[in-house]
């Protein structure tokens, strides 16, 4: 199926608004809906794992090293729970410009 | 060889359901569709049809459950009338909008209040506007015959939109009519198997059916289920050339009684066409050119054609079974005028709201409505378009 989004054309949109495709949520970005980003600074970080169990949105990767990466601002909406949870100070949160 | 039989209006259309054997029929009693169910569940009972029958608690369930049957993958019938459509209404708009070809039979009553289980179409012209494919029926006949073509036309790959069939609650419904069945075996090939292309049990593709459709995508959808209303015009005409092969039935949009020199008309639906076109033989018989005009699809509204139709005209009377409580008219008044407003056919035209929570309409008080025309056409003004048939009233209209 190919994407649809708000330029698609009505007659190229599926019947109902039916999804014919699972797991489509990746197609979905959400992170402009975002406010106010997190801003990872790695030099505090201890890779202690609580920021990336409490993201509601999977927005933080892990590598296969069990080491988190810098944020996904394609999904990261901005609510904060990583920087409240975590316990160095590694997380700040800016206003988006 | 067809089979004659004498069916009441419900009967015949609960033998239309079990020749087409649905695979669910979920339904909840109400007057006067209350035997539809009844029967069918007899059929159930008996291994006639080996449907699954669901008992809900509700109309607005038996609507859900046909949805869910129909999103399935499932080929899903119901039946109801008046308030329990009017329970159902909230399912109905998103049977349309899912785009499932759901069949209903709609045994037309009074929506209540104050509470009247008589005839008129006041629980029709409710979901007018909700997107369902809708046929009326003037007698047991048409009633058993429209349902038998309603898959073909719902089902469609250009339609997909589900289907209403309507008849006259007591009227029809429970007037025992000399009546033509199709055998059995013809019915399932006519009808042929339901395959949608896309459908929830389908586990080679697992869909999502009814997500939430924001600011950026319900306007492009409800265009889509526009244009299928659209499509379905043609799709009705060509079901009912099949029919005709074979039935020998003709069915169009409307049928045109004695319309071709006709100098005034009816038009209007359901039982009330079958006085009228008893008028219209009397009053032909003393020489007067009087036709009738018996809409069968009322939608997709035939805009167009209604309008060629009636254009010859030199005086139209509109009978609407349901007030619609506007000041202005009844609601097939306000399609027909407007419909010949956009095709530029100027007829002096008249709406007469009748028939309401099961009045009588007689052969007399039909000829009265042709008896006005007359007088339009004689004196060129219509004074009052929006008048009543058979009211009781102490001031003269």
């Amino acid at each position: 199926m190919t994407n649809i989004d708000s330029n698609t054309p009505m007659e190229k949109m599926t019947m109902g608004g039916n999804i014919y495709e699972a797991g489509n949520a990746r197609e979905f970005k959400t992170g402009d809906w975002r406010s106010v980003r997190p801003v990872f600074l790695s030099e505090k970080c201890k890779q202690c794992g609580l920021c990336f169990a409490v993201c509601p949105d999977d927005a933080i990767p892990v590598g296969c090293d069990q080491k988190r990466g810098d944020f996904n601002y394609d999904y990261c909406k901005g609510c904060g729970v990583c920087a409240k949870t975590c316990p160095f100070g590694a997380i700040e949160m800016k206003e988006e410009e | 060889m067809s089979i004659r039989e004498r069916l009441s209006g419900n009967e015949a259309a609960a033998t239309a359901m079990k020749q087409i054997n649905p695979d669910v029929v979920a339904a909840f009693p109400i007057t006067p569709s209350t035997e539809i169910p009844q029967y069918f569940s007899t059929f159930v009972a008996n291994g006639a049809v080996d449907t699954e029958f669901v008992a809900v608690e509700s109309e607005h369930s038996a609507m859900s459950a046909c949805i869910g049957a129909e999103a399935a993958g499932a080929r899903a019938m119901t039946a109801t009338s008046a308030n329990g459509l009017s329970l159902m209404w909230e399912m109905i708009y998103i049977a349309s909008s899912l785009r499932l070809p759901i069949v209903l039979s709609l045994v037309n009553r009074a929506v209540s209040g104050p509470l009247n289980i008589h005839n008129d179409h006041s629980d029709a012209m409710g979901v007018r506007d909700s997107g369902w494919i809708m046929l009326f029926s003037e007698n047991n006949q048409e009633a058993y015959d429209n349902t038998l073509m309603a898959h073909r036309i719902a089902e469609n790959e250009k339609v997909m939109l589900p289907l209403m069939v309507c008849q006259d609650g007591f009227i029809t419904s429970h007037s025992i009519e000399n009546i033509e069945l199709v055998e059995d075996d013809k019915v399932k090939e006519f009808v042929g198997e339901y395959h949608p292309k896309h459908y929830l049990l389908n586990q080679d593709e697992p869909i999502a059916v009814g997500p939430l459709d924001v600011q950026s995508y319900l306007f492009e959808h409800k265009a889509q289920q526009a244009e299928a209303m659209k499509n379905a015009k043609q799709v009705i005409l060509d079901v009912a050339k099949d029919f005709e092969k074979m039935t020998g039935r003709k069915y169009g949009l409307f049928e045109e009684y004695k319309m071709d020199d006709a100098e005034v008309a009816i038009v209007c639906m359901n039982s009330t066409a079958g006085t009228t076109k008893a008028v219209v033989n009397k009053l032909r018989e003393q020489g007067k050119k009087v036709g009738l005009l018996k809409l069968r699809v009322f939608r997709p509204f035939p805009v167009d054609e209604v309008a060629e139709a009636l254009s010859h005209l030199k005086a139209v009377a509109i009978l609407d079974k349901a007030d619609s409580l506007n000041a202005a008219g009844g609601a097939l008044f306000e399609d027909v005028t407007s419909a010949m407003y956009v095709n530029k056919k100027q007829v002096p035209a008249v709406n007469y709201i009748y028939g309401i929570g099961g009045r009588d309409t007689r052969a007399d008080e039909i000829e009265k409505v042709y008896n006005d025309l007359f007088e339009i056409v004689k004196t060129g003004e219509v004074k009052n378009p929006y008048r009543y048939l058979g009211l009781r009233k102490e001031a003269e209209d």
